[in-house]
């Protein structure tokens, strides 16, 4: 079946700007409409597995007009945002009654979805920009949602370090427009492929990789989102966490360095600096946290680390001429891990709303010998720290061995030694949350805790089962033939992009 | 030279946004740096002695489809101004949650210094 692709750009807009007008008839309806949304974008989503496909808006033939473009590498993030988005919109039915204006929230966080399917589907560079902004301006405003000293603060941080992204982003495209006279990103990488690197352009490149990795939060840029993510409702961290750091930072980076400038040796070693810098960084500063969600939210900077070294070091090995099997294997680990992150990453952000929820509280000192009173969140928890950690039958597992395989393969054995490194330093992290929330003596002012039934529940057995069955991603070749090579095979063709785009 | 004063234009902002300690003079420093390229934009697409990128009847012949030289030669890039526009609501709809965010902050902690709105450590 063939979705038309604006279709995942207008649904959860026009969901948006209508949810405000359906609200007069009470939340419910409502809540139903934002769930009936997600649902289908994930039904749309998987139905587009394994295609290619180009989309003439408003049928301009391509360098007039804005195309929208679908292949591997979108697909794979599609498939992401839709599960995350789909959970994260459940567990709101019921976690979203604590606080007001719930339409208003249901609408921000389409608009947030609207905008993180426009940048991966879009084939045009400013295009590119003004679904990112978006996006990101639906993000501050979900930050700052609860209204309190802490989120407000978080949010302005975060909206201050987010707009000097923004803007480094749009200089950089302004340079790219003087510099090859189009915006369409087939034609920017002909064009370059035709003249070369020239200063103009290679500043561009240095402010685009800035601006996204701000967006993307790696060390040394992080030093938003362990605020912002923690400040956020549950869902919408899961979402942050899950989803939009991915979208708007890893994809961007990584489409505009492999498929647009064309990869080479010293920015495959940007890449593996930054990520091997956020992965150490990261789990060093995660260990150390006492509140729960800050600590996921140094994890993900850690577990983004792993992603972005993946696809750094098949670049790097492309960029030199290597072996190509090698690289690619390289990049299937990098991108396999971001679908297991997005996944086991905002399973655990819910489990810990639920925590939150139930006791008030998310200090780990104040919490403990929680397994009895909340059993299903107890279970969610446990798979996704075990997925996290990388324990063998679960999905994180084996995204971190074909890494670790791939690093040994290409005799970077030190990269392999720090990628077991930080597992294990990932490993503890995950037994200090569950020793002292779910084990441990239970507080005498938690005696009373409930678990949390319904939605909230639906969603963490979704993404739990998820987890588990996710290793199957990479052992069944029919999977692993129709959702992840093709993202792969994206990459590692790298600047043959603009000729398939302008054939198509 | 115009492209270094614009340049300049855009290290003052991003200086403001990154050293001032007042919030609202921080957005300030924002604004300025997303106006420094908005004007980057414009000067792209402009040249002296450049007219409005508007044809009339005169200079296009509907038989060949042929534009006349003189407007091709003359005229100014219309899509960077087509972008800027884009750009500037952009800028308007972040600068107006960013005002209202500072105004919430004020409330809450009645100051605008962010050295004294520290409650996130760690």
């Amino acid at each position: 079946m063939t979705v038309p692709l604006p279709i995942f750009v207008a649904v959860p807009l026009a969901t948006a700007f209508l949810l405000p007008v359906f609200a007069k008839r009470g939340k419910a309806v409502a809540t139903v409409l934002a769930n009936l949304a997600t649902v289908s974008l994930l039904v749309m989503a998987l139905c587009s597995i394994g295609q290619t496909r180009v989309y003439e808006v408003g049928r301009w033939s391509i360098p007039l007009g804005i195309n929208l473009v679908l292949d591997g590498l979108s697909c794979l993030l599609l498939l992401a945002i839709s599960v995350v988005s789909t959970a994260a919109m459940l567990f709101s039915v019921r976690y979203m009654e604590q606080y007001t204006a719930k339409a208003k929230y249901l609408s921000l966080f389409l608009l947030m979805v609207g905008g993180m399917n426009g940048v991966v589907l879009s084939g045009d560079i400013f295009n590119l920009f003004v679904f990112l902004e978006i996006a990101s301006i639906a993000s501050y405003a979900l930050v700052g949602f609860g209204c309190g000293n802490e989120e407000l603060e978080a949010s302005f941080k975060y909206m201050v370090l987010g707009s000097i992204a923004s803007t480094f982003i749009l200089f950089a495209i302004a340079l790219v427009y003087g510099n090859t006279g189009s915006l369409n990103m087939a034609y920017i990488s002909k064009a370059i492929q035709g003249s070369g690197l020239n200063a103009g352009l290679a500043f561009a490149l240095s402010l685009f990789i800035v601006g996204f990795s701000l967006k993307a939060a790696l060390v040394p840029f992080h030093a938003w989102l362990p605020d912002a993510h923690p400040s956020a409702p549950a869902p919408i961290s899961a979402m942050l966490s899950g989803v939009l750091i991915k979208a708007l930072g890893v994809y961007a980076l990584v489409r505009v360095l492999f498929n647009v400038f064309g990869i080479s040796v010293s920015m495959g070693w940007i890449l593996i600096i930054l990520g091997l810098s956020s992965m150490v960084a990261g789990a060093f500063l995660a260990m150390g946290q006492w509140d729960f969600k800050r600590l996921l939210a140094y994890s993900s900077i850690s577990q983004l680390g792993y992603v972005i070294l993946g696809i750094g070091l098949g670049g790097l090995i492309i960029a030199q001429g290597g072996n190509l099997a090698w690289a690619s294997l390289a990049i299937l680990g990098g991108l396999f891990h971001l679908l297991n992150h997005a996944v086991y990453k905002s399973l655990l952000f819910l489990t810990s709303g639920s925590v939150e929820m139930s006791t008030g509280t998310r200090q780990l000192k104040q919490l403990g010998g929680l397994a009895g009173k909340l059993p299903f969140t107890r279970a969610a928890c446990t798979v996704a720290s075990a997925s996290i950690a990388g324990i063998p039958p679960f999905s994180g597992f084996w995204s971190k061995l074909i890494l670790v395989i791939a690093a040994v393969q290409a005799h970077f054995y030190w990269i392999a030694a720090i990628i077991v490194f930080v597992s294990l330093c990932t490993l503890i992290m995950y037994l200090k949350v569950q020793r002292y929330v779910f084990l441990g003596e239970l507080p005498e002012n938690l005696q009373q805790t409930k678990e949390n039934r319904g939605s909230m529940l639906v969603a963490m057995v979704f993404l739990a089962c998820l987890c588990v069955l996710m290793g199957l991603l990479v052992i069944i070749p029919a999977l692993r033939n129709s959702i992840l090579e093709p993202a792969v095979k994206v990459l590692t063709d790298g600047l043959e992009y603009s000729t398939k785009i302008i054939k198509l | 030279m115009l492209y270094a004063l614009c340049f300049l234009l855009f290290m003052i902002g991003l200086y403001c946004a990154v050293v001032k300690k007042n919030m609202v003079k921080i957005v300030f420093g924002i604004m300025i740096m997303e106006y420094a390229v908005n004007l980057f934009l414009i000067m792209l697409g402009y040249h002296f002695g450049g007219v409005a990128p508007i044809i009339d009847k005169s200079q296009f012949d509907p038989g060949t489809g042929q534009i006349a030289g003189s407007f091709l030669n003359n005229s100014v890039d219309p899509l960077p101004q087509a972008l800027v526009l884009t750009a500037i609501v952009i800028g308007l709809g972040s600068l107006a949650l960013m005002i209202s965010i500072c105004i919430r902050t004020y409330e809450k902690y009645g100051t605008f210094d962010i050295t004294q709105i520290r409650r996130l450590k760690g």
